[in-house]
């Protein structure tokens, strides 16, 4: 082993820094490195996902349109939902927490490096397996929910089905290991001081949604193991010829597909929560309320599946339970959007792109907000459910937080990850053109529900009067189209061009802004000490870089090291070797792609060899090295 | 106070049709013609006012924000705010609270009224991909076209021979699924004889699009006529092209798929088509029905309808002439 400099901060960046290459491209643990994979393979699945949007809306421009074959409409359908659920809004959210998570607690990595590196190579190895599919023009096209009997053998014998239940299958080791990657990092690797209390709301949004995904995606995942069993292997879970039952994957989903709407909406609202007090220059008011209405959000959010299926003939008792989980899961999103009132009317509101981005948002959600209520009601959803007043329902509420907060934390934390300043002007250009193509988009689609057009049909007749209302749709999808490629061209420019962002250009509270615009590769020079929920507005000595020894501030420069801090109050525990780059993750990657193919083609010899590479690998990923032990 | 809710009422209904353009010919659900589905959507206005207000409240507050934030300075900024936590308890705990389950309790009674067992006729609906089988209790078969009395409850016991599909008529009540291997149950009741325009609202493939259906309600008179004039069998052929045409059909594959009452046609795949004639479309409301459009159907359905599952043909038009000949004879007898 080479010699150590003598300054500190030489040494960190002797333990931290990654050899550049295409080696470690491949191999790289560093959370900043996998985050920016995350967010740009995610903003690729979102160009994806409205492409096929636009095309769809195209031939739904006007009445009897042939552009699209009702075959073709239904997989673009399919794949919109998929790529926008759980190739872009899950990753986006992850990709932004991979990045500012250890930041904002004041860590220099998440607590399993390699295990971060496999979750991002195993998620955009699911993507590929999917849109694999389209080369064969056989993509999946049961829609997202993926109903049998529709999507048995009988009705669906050709490979589409198995696409998309492999793929989730795969997506779903990815996404549960990264479940337990988050919570480990905030539960147990906060900064000295930050006790739960004093944890940035971001990170709270990011504990709820990984604490969702890891409970609700078993109920995923045993589906659509149950589905490929009844598909190729003559069981019948599902078939109610044999004794299945229909419904019962409606449960199943359900118990995963509601709680996905709040994995999705817990870290945008977090981002919300960190950007709205930023710019309104003062602390969040009423912290703990927020706090506890996203935890109570998670919590109430796996009680409310069967909504989804109030038009089952399920009895009326179990409608009326979950009616009314329906319309108390409203509480917290209310407390949410007047604590952000409550602060935007006490405060000095800057309008920023972001935060231009965080108010338009906050309307939207209000919009998607009371509409979910009006869905909680039985009778009232028993005659809008499944048409397009649903699309508009949830276009406003996943769509939104999706969209908006994300491009909000763009423009917001762009300037820490690349070191530059976006373009403000293009921005805010950016932001009208979204808001208003969003509107335009998705709002008369509350009216077409009404109005009697279905959801998921691939054209529709003329004299019902739903012409005008898809052409406005049309041209909004586009309209908001130009503007998020005006934010990802400014992105792109402004990485190379922008202004030099400095340290903290917001002024903001949280510690992300200690470090260098982007991070050195050891993030901290010196693991700061934390005794503010406001640590940059109350710590002076963090706003100057390293905060020093005698401030609390651990070098931890011996070694590739972080901190372990205990659950509650983050009193250091332990310090812990972290590993160094690794190919495993990615070996074990390709490997199970080779199992998921062959599983896919149903070729032996591909699955065992397939499953034979990912056994090495984890061998390989978990073999001793005789890493220093001392302290 | 009342006349003035109900003129507000009216304004917005027409508010909202004047935005759809043309669209008085939408099956609206606002448009409601029956009492399920009037009792359905009679939550509807009330939320829609309070989520307005809840909207408006929300950007008045939130302008106000700004302005007001134009006007201070950084230094005036309180750290804490009295009233905060207050606050945000009374707005989104207490006020939110109480609507909400004001509008659960009022939802919950709409559920019970819907949900109320009452005597009526009785009929079956099947579904199938992608059309619809409605069946009488006296025997009458038909397909896509659900003939109801005015004025009277008709429940209706639904389930599906494949996959899941969903009966949804905007304009009288909510929708219920089919589902196979279970039966659910619905009823429908329009006030006024009228054609009201239905849709399969779960997706169910391909032809999902394509699978409309009517309710048609009678006077009460008319539809005992038609209730025993559909059980009975197909009328025979009266001209020598119609008897061709039955034999055509009879000796080619359509019966393997289609039953016509009276004929040795029993097969329960496709639509019954005993009495085709009195119907108003072909292919689940896809194309209107006429000699032209019934040629052109039989010919190559999946040219209206990609997917079918009726095939296409290679009769000769002389035979094609005398098929549609024929079926369009399937009506009722004159009186």
């Amino acid at each position: 082993m080479t010699t150590l400099a003598d300054r500190p901060s030489e040494r960190l960046e002797q333990l931290w820094a990654e050899e550049p290459g295409l080696g470690t491209w491949l191999s790289t643990v560093d959370h900043k490195r996998l985050a920016k994979k995350y967010l740009y393979t995610a903003i690729t699945f979102l160009i994806l996902g409205g492409i096929e949007a636009s095309v769809m809306r195209l031939q739904l421009a006007h009445s009897n349109l042939k552009l699209l074959d009702p075959e073709t409409y239904n997989q673009l359908f399919t794949m919109h939902g998929i790529t926008m659920i759980f190739l872009f809004a899950v990753p986006v959210f992850s990709g932004f927490g991979v990045y500012m998570i250890p930041l904002m607690i004041g860590s220099r990595e998440m607590a399993f490096p390699r295990l971060n590196a496999f979750t991002y190579w195993g998620f955009v190895a699911a993507g590929i397996f999917m849109y694999s599919s389209f080369l064969i023009g056989k993509a999946p096209d049961g829609g997202w929910f993926n109903y049998p009997p529709l999507t048995s053998q009988s009705f669906s014998p050709g490979p589409n089905i198995d696409f998309y239940a492999l793929g989730l299958i795969f997506l779903g080791l990815a996404s549960t290991g990264a479940a337990i990657n988050f919570i480990t990092t905030i539960l147990k690797m906060r900064a000295p001081g930050m006790t739960l209390n004093r944890m940035p709301i971001f990170v709270w949004g990011e504990l709820a949604m990984q604490v969702s995904i890891l409970f609700a995606q078993p109920a995923l995942t045993l589906a659509t193991v149950m589905l490929m069993l009844q598909r190729h292997w003559h069981w019948h879970f599902f078939d109610p010829g044999a004794g299945g039952d229909a419904l019962l994957w409606q449960h199943l989903f359900w118990i995963f597909g509601h709680p996905l709407v709040y994995i999705v909406l817990l870290p945008g609202l977090g981002i919300v929560a960190t950007i709205l007090p930023t710019f309104a220059r003062r602390p969040m008011v009423g912290y703990t309320w927020v706090v506890l209405a996203e935890m109570a959000t998670a919590f109430i959010g796996f009680g409310v599946w069967v909504h989804h299926m109030f038009a089952t003939g399920l009895p009326s008792l179990a409608l009326s339970f979950v009616s009314l989980t329906s319309f108390l899961v409203a509480i917290p999103s209310g407390i949410q959007v007047f604590a952000y009132l409550a602060t935007l009317v006490t405060g000095k509101p800057k309008l920023t792109t972001p935060m231009l981005y965080v108010l338009g948002f906050i309307l939207i959600f209000v919009i998607g907000g009371v509409s979910g209520v009006m869905t909680a009601s039985v009778p009232l959803d028993q005659t809008v459910t499944d048409s397009y007043f649903v699309v508009a329902h949830f276009h406003y509420i996943m769509g939104g937080v999706a969209l908006f907060p994300t491009l909000a934390a763009l423009y917001y934390w762009g300037p820490k990850m690349f070191g530059r300043l976006l373009d403000e002007r293009w921005g805010k250009i950016s932001f009208w053109l979204t808001f208003i193509g969003f509107n335009l988009a998705f709002f008369p689609m509350h009216i077409l529900g009404v109005i009697g057009m279905p959801r998921r049909t691939y054209t529709y007749a003329s004299h019902l009067g739903w012409d005008s209302w898809n052409l406005t749709e049309t041209i909004g999808t586009f309209i908001m189209g130009v503007g998020i490629l005006i934010t990802i061209v400014n992105l792109v420019r402004s990485t190379r061009r922008g202004e030099p962002a400095g340290n903290d250009p917001w002024d903001a509270d949280t510690l992300e802004w200690a470090t260098t615009s982007p991070p050195a590769d050891y993030d901290f020079e010196t693991i700061p000490e934390v005794r503010s929920l406001h640590p940059l507005w109350d710590q002076p000595e963090l706003k100057d870089g390293a905060q020093p020894p005698e401030l609390g501030g651990r070098p931890l420069a011996h070694g590739h090291r972080v901190l372990a801090t205990s659950l509650l109050d983050a009193k250091p525990e332990a310090v812990v070797d972290m590993p160094h780059e690794s190919l495993w993750p990615f070996f074990l990657t390709v490997g199970l792609m080779g199992f998921f193919y062959g599983a896919l083609t149903r070729i032996g010899l591909v699955a065992a060899l397939g499953g034979f590479v990912s056994l090495v690998s984890i061998v390989g990923w978990i073999w001793p090295r005789g890493q220093t032990q001392e302290m | 106070m009342k006349g003035e809710r109900a003129y507000l009422r009216r304004f917005s209904v027409l508010l909202l049709i004047a935005l759809a353009g043309c669209a008085t010919k939408s099956p609206s659900l606002l448009d409601a013609k029956g009492p399920a589905e009037r009792t359905a959507s009679s939550i509807w206005w009330p939320m829609v006012w309070v989520a307005t207000a809840v909207t408006v409240f929300v950007v008045v507050m939130g302008a106000y924000g700004v302005v007001r934030g134009r006007r201070i300075r950084e230094e005036d900024i309180r750290r804490d705010v009295p009233w905060g936590d207050r606050f945000i308890l009374i707005a989104g705990l207490g006020v939110s609270g109480a609507i909400l389950i004001g509008f659960f309790v009022f939802s919950l009674a709409r559920a019970a009224t819907l949900a109320r067992a009452q005597p009526g006729l009785e009929i079956t609906v099947i579904g199938h991909d992608w059309w619809w089988e409605i069946r009488y209790p006296n025997g009458a078969v038909t397909a896509n076209e659900i003939h109801i009395p005015a004025g009277q409850r008709v429940n209706i016991s639904l389930t599906s021979v494949d996959v899941i599909h969903s009966l949804w008529v905007p304009q009288l009540g909510p929708k219920i699924d089919l589902i196979p291997g279970r039966t659910t149950h619905a009823w429908l009741k329009a006030d006024q004889p009228g054609e009201y325009r239905g849709q399969c609202a779960e997706y169910c493939g391909l032809q999902h699009a394509h699978m409309a259906f009517f309710v048609i309600a009678d006077p009460p008179n008319d539809f005992v006529t038609w209730m025993a004039n559909t059980a009975n069998p197909a009328t025979p052929p009266s001209s020598a092209l119609a008897m061709q045409g039955q034999n055509v059909f009879l000796s080619n594959t359509c019966i393997g798929c289609h039953a016509i009452k009276g004929t040795p046609a029993n097969a329960t795949l496709g639509p019954d088509l005993t009495h085709m004639a009195t119907r108003t479309t072909l292919g689940a409301g896809t194309i209107p029905l006429n000699a032209n459009t019934l040629a052109a159907w039989i010919r190559n359905p999946g040219q209206f309808k990609p997917g079918v599952t009726m095939p296409p043909t290679t009769l000769t038009s002389q035979e094609l002439n005398a098929l549609v000949t024929y079926l369009l004879s399937l009506g009722f007898p004159a009186r």
